[in-house]
């Protein structure tokens, strides 16, 4: 098989980075050799240089998307990290309870919903409190830029070891059943879940304004640059009130001064105008 | 200190696999070759978790939780199964006799770690 050069690497990766913000470092050559010379063998192509090739001439918005796509992680798993979820539960929903009480009104995003395991996971949550929650109009909205990732959120069918990453047993009993080899959540689950595809470096505007954001583990793919313009955006979608969950290994700090961590609540972060960080501030 | 943890498999290699799982995990390790087994060993000695297979000749894992669950002990073990066993009616049986967790073969470190996790193991 054909080596990419390094001219057909950049094209690659400067793509990639347009598109959807993803940074490839050169030692990350395999993983575009592995994902996308599928792609290129499916076109009848020799190899991944061939392909490149193509995308020097005139290549179709169909190919661009299913490269950009083929590229993306994503990896995910039922109350992914655990404390965030109860961060969620004992923390954010509480306040959010009585802050809302006028309006009854909540929403909530899961910006990178991939296959759909944390919108779901958030969803159980609530309706493990339905009681609290009855009368309130409470919206979940999963974006993900990958529409066969969102394929499978909408499905709600997961294999028996995804099922077991993270979901007590408690709730798998309670939310799914069994469809031949694979599990599926709920229709009372899934309805509470309302999936588009969005790409985190377009404007957020048209989405609205959310109370609970959770962005987790896709600005580690991203460059510092891309990182500090997309949480800028994040923070503009939500009231100064609004809580803005990340993931283990990101943070805002030395990114943006519109947002700052809470202590003791792993993984959360709140706007510096938040009431609650003005009081902290004294 | 170490959380002790038995091991209840009929096959070896399976106690094998899920002995050298704990052990990294920094658990201690007992192991029984059916419900017998494991019962006469939590007679003599609670472990802090039972890791427990359902089909096993002599005694199987329900009838020993369930046994397990009706003694009078000083304590009382987590009971977490490990078994082929994959429908609906066998989950709702094992938690209903008092399983504390459920895990589906086949397993590997990180099912049992987050299983561990739920239950307050880890």
């Amino acid at each position: 098989m054909t080596a990419l050069t390094p001219q057909d690497f950049d094209l690659l990766s400067n793509l990639l980075k347009t598109r959807s913000g993803l940074v490839l470092g050169t030692e990350k050559t395999y993983l575009l050799e592995s994902r996308l010379t599928p792609i290129a063998r499916r076109r009848g192509l020799a190899g991944l240089p061939e392909l490149v090739a193509q995308l020097r001439m005139r290549p179709s918005e169909e190919l661009l998307v299913e490269i950009t796509e083929a590229m993306t992680t994503n990896e995910s798993f039922f109350f992914r990290d655990t404390v965030p979820f109860e961060v969620l539960k004992t923390h954010v929903l509480p306040q959010l309870k009585v802050a809302r009480a006028a309006t009854r009104r909540l929403r909530i995003w899961c910006a990178a919903a991939s296959t759909g395991q944390e919108p779901y996971s958030i969803a159980m949550i609530l309706n493990e409190q339905a009681a609290q929650w009855a009368g309130w109009n409470i919206e979940i909205i999963g974006t993900d830029l990958c529409k066969a990732a969102l394929s499978k959120a909408q499905a709600g069918l997961y294999s028996q070891f995804e099922v077991q990453r993270g979901l007590p047993i408690q709730l798998l009993m309670k939310y799914f059943a069994k469809v031949g080899d694979q599990w599926q959540v709920s229709a009372d689950i899934r309805n509470m879940v309302k999936y588009r595809t969005f790409n985190l470096l377009e404007s957020m505007a048209g989405l609205g304004q959310f109370d609970i954001i959770f962005c987790r583990n896709v600005l580690i793919y991203f460059d510092a640059p891309t990182k500090a313009q997309v949480l800028d955006n994040l923070r503009r979608q939500m009231p100064a009130d609004g809580s803005l969950f990340l993931g283990a290994a990101e943070t805002v700090l030395g990114l943006t001064k519109a947002l700052k961590p809470v202590r003791e609540q792993r993984g959360l972060y709140i706007p510096v105008d938040s009431p609650m960080a003005l009081a902290a501030a004294g | 200190m170490m959380k002790s943890c038995l091991v209840v498999d009929d096959s070896k290699v399976i106690r094998k696999v899920a002995r050298r799982i704990l052990e990294e995990m920094q658990f201690e390790i007992e192991e029984a070759v059916d419900g017998q087994d494991a019962w006469q060993q939590c007679q003599k000695k609670v472990p802090d978790v039972v890791l427990l297979d359902w089909n096993m000749p002599v005694m199987n894992g329900l009838d020993f939780l369930r046994t397990l669950r009706g003694a009078s002990l000083d304590r009382q073990p987590v009971v977490v199964f490990c078994t082929t066993e994959n429908d609906m009616s066998h989950i709702r049986a094992a938690i209903e006799a008092g399983a504390n967790e459920y895990i589906m073969k086949p397993f590997d470190r990180e099912i049992i770690e987050a299983k561990f996790a739920q239950v307050g193991l880890i």
